[in-house]
């Protein structure tokens, strides 16, 4: 097991090595200048020390270097001197945004907070509504309660989000006035009433995202413990004179959960991607409104270190998926 | 016996289809979901040449017109010449929804055979030459970790221009964003056609067809292809779901269509703002691109049991 993750982590490098060139190499083509916003009474001359300043002069090969030189030791070494006071990093250059002249990081370390709970949290609530939902459907196969799921989950998974936010806006937010429609990031939450009001802002972005996993990931519960109950382990466990409840919660539900935990870690990457569209619902200013407005602004690098973060999100719940599996099923070990 | 080969004598000549439909027809969600399918197609196709007016035409006097349905209860400016009430420009919002339906569905139907394409020639050409397999296969792996949605947005952004200056701008949009879906989601459908091939392969019939001299062109057209038809069809059903829905997202992102030119999630898009006034103009595109879209991937889930040969015929 162990030769086996660390051969993973290996392979990953390249593929995330090749991941960022293909997203670099398509930034390159942006026909969008940084400097375009810039006054045209700035001389030429002027204008193409700026760029330099900017770092445009190099070829694409040393800019690109310098970007991966930046991303994977310059950025850790600030984290890491932010963390412990130490001085790795001796003021070295950091990736900059074209629009706010900032670290890009720190941007994103601004951002992250406000993604990570509505977009978390509403993870966290799908997969817990889905189990039960997955579970009893299955039991209950053909009963009105799964015909009534399945119902759900197919509206939950073909009615797209940005459809569902809007909708629970004109109902809840128009016309009933119980939640506000605007994700107020200031809230600082330090007594009740204000978590009260946390909770209320929270409740329709996050209700939006968790139908839409909960969808998929009862009916991936519905059908491993449907693949499991006509096993002959079960009619064995039933022929014991163990109790229904047992049979089911015990024996079936364990064996069951194996694929479903690993389905659950590759979803995990997604919702960050589906998150862009309900957080421009919601106007929550999270990771993919940053993105949004990244891409809108020309700012390359911005859209370069967000995008390559999603993608080493999906590259590592890939490996903690395949590696799941074999730790929770003892007939899969990849040795 | 002699009885069960009289009774299999009278039994009419069928092919598998006919059975594959019969089991389809006994899904009742499915048949639903094709009436409905059919029924907005024609909505769609048909729409302009019954309801004749210009979407695009501006009429500022008869702007923000209520619906029907709300002026007949409510004192509200409406008229039965606009049932679903007009836009802030006074644009009809029926014409508007038949013809952004074409573009949505004509958008969906192009980028899903562009998936299905590219996915079953590299699922075929992996599964077949096994030169091919493990350098197609990890080039697959490698597209499905990208994280496409940001990639796709990018892409639009990038060769929005460019396309545009080629094409004009509504053939640039439409190309754009057909080949963007298309190479951004012929992957899962490569996998499969892949396994299937590779199972079919090893079969008794392909040896049989290759010992007398079959060539792989023909082996892979005439042997392989009708063989693996069933995953691509249901491939195809998630593909033009996903296909619409992606279409809408792009637009409601503000990164598809140009606003002159609607699709059901520009509609959809540029109506947000004034929702709270006037819900409808929210509600009609999203509900047409749900209906749609659910009533697809019910098409789907009938189409998958109707074709697994375990199922049917129970």
């Amino acid at each position: 097991m162990l030769t086996y993750t660390i051969r993973r982590l290996i392979l990953a490098v390249p593929t995330l090595l090749f991941i960022a060139l293909v997203i670099f190499l398509l930034l390159e083509l942006a026909p969008g200048d940084p400097m375009a916003e810039m006054p045209l009474t700035i001389p030429p001359e002027v204008k193409e020390k700026m760029r330099e300043a900017l770092g445009l002069g190099q070829p694409w090969y040393v800019r690109f270097y310098l970007w991966l030189y930046q991303f994977f030791i310059v950025e850790p070494q600030y984290w890491i001197d932010g963390l412990f006071g130490t001085n790795f990093a001796d003021g070295a250059q950091r990736i900059i945004s074209f629009q706010s002249r900032s670290p890009v990081f720190n941007t994103i370390a601004e951002r992250i907070p406000q993604t990570l709970w509505v977009v978390g949290m509403s993870y966290v609530v799908g997969v817990i509504i889905a189990l039960p939902i997955g579970i009893i459907s299955a039991v209950r196969q053909y009963s009105w309660f799964d015909n009534f799921g399945t119902f759900i989950s197919m509206v939950g998974f073909s009615v797209p989000t940005f459809f569902t936010g809007v909708l629970l806006i004109v109902i809840f937010s128009v016309n009933l006035g119980w939640f506000p429609s605007i994700y107020d990031t200031t809230l600082k939450v330090n007594d009740w009433p204000s978590f009260v009001k946390q909770l209320k802002q929270m409740a329709m972005p996050v209700f939006v995202l968790a139908l839409y996993n909960a969808a998929q990931i009862s009916r991936f519960m519905r059908a491993s413990m449907l693949d499991n109950l006509g096993q002959d382990y079960v009619r064995t466990a039933r022929a014991k004179g163990m109790t229904e409840k047992v049979v089911v919660l015990k024996h079936v539900l364990r064996n069951s959960l194996i694929p479903v935990v690993t389905v659950i870690a590759l979803g995990v990457p997604q919702v960050f991607g589906g998150a862009i569209i309900t957080e421009q619902v919601f106007k929550v200013n999270g990771l993919g409104q940053l993105l949004i407005i990244a891409i809108h602004g020309n700012d390359v690098p911005m859209v370069l270190t967000l995008t390559f973060i999603f993608a080493v999100l999906i590259v590592v719940f890939n490996l903690i998926a395949d590696i799941l599996y074999g730790v929770l099923d003892p007939r899969i070990r990849y040795d | 016996m002699t009885e069960t080969t009289q009774s299999q004598s009278t039994i009419p000549v069928r092919n598998q289809w006919w059975d594959v439909w019969d089991q389809f027809k006994t899904h009742r969600g499915a048949v639903i979901g094709g009436a409905f399918l059919i029924f907005i197609t024609l909505f769609v196709l048909l729409g302009p040449y019954l309801w004749q007016v210009d979407a695009q035409k501006l009429d500022i006097r008869n702007k923000d017109m209520r619906p029907f349905y709300i002026g007949l209860f409510a004192d509200v400016k409406w008229s039965w010449s606009r049932p679903l009430g007009t836009d802030h420009l006074g644009r009809d919002i029926m014409a508007n929804l038949i013809q952004g339906g074409q573009i949505s569905m004509a958008v969906g139907w192009t980028a899903m055979i562009l998936s299905l394409f590219l996915g079953t020639l590299i699922g075929v050409l992996a599964g077949f030459f096994k030169r091919l397999d493990g350098i197609l296969m990890r080039f697959t792996d490698l597209v499905l970790s990208l994280p496409l949605l940001p990639i796709l947005l990018v892409m639009m952004l990038l060769f929005r221009d460019p396309l545009r200056a080629a094409f004009g701008p509504e053939t640039g949009i439409f190309i754009l964003i057909v080949s963007g879906i298309g190479i951004t989601s012929w992957m899962h459908t490569a996998r499969i056609v892949r396994g299937d091939i590779l199972a079919i392969k090893e079969r008794e019939f392909v040896l049989a067809a290759r010992s007398i001299g079959t060539p792989p062109r023909r082996m892979i057209t005439r042997h392989l292809l009708p063989n693996v038809m069933s995953p691509i069809m249901v491939s195809a059903t998630l593909g033009l779901a996903s296909a619409i829905i992606t279409e809408s997202a792009l637009s409601f992102l503000g990164l598809g269509f140009p606003s002159d030119f609607p699709t059901w999630g520009k509609i959809l898009f540029d109506s947000v703002d004034r929702m709270a006034a006037f819900p409808e103009r929210v509600i009609w595109p999203g509900l047409c691109i749900s209906l749609t879209v659910l009533s697809v991937n019910y098409i789907g889930d009938g189409l998958r049991d109707a074709l697994d040969p375990r199922i049917r015929g129970l």
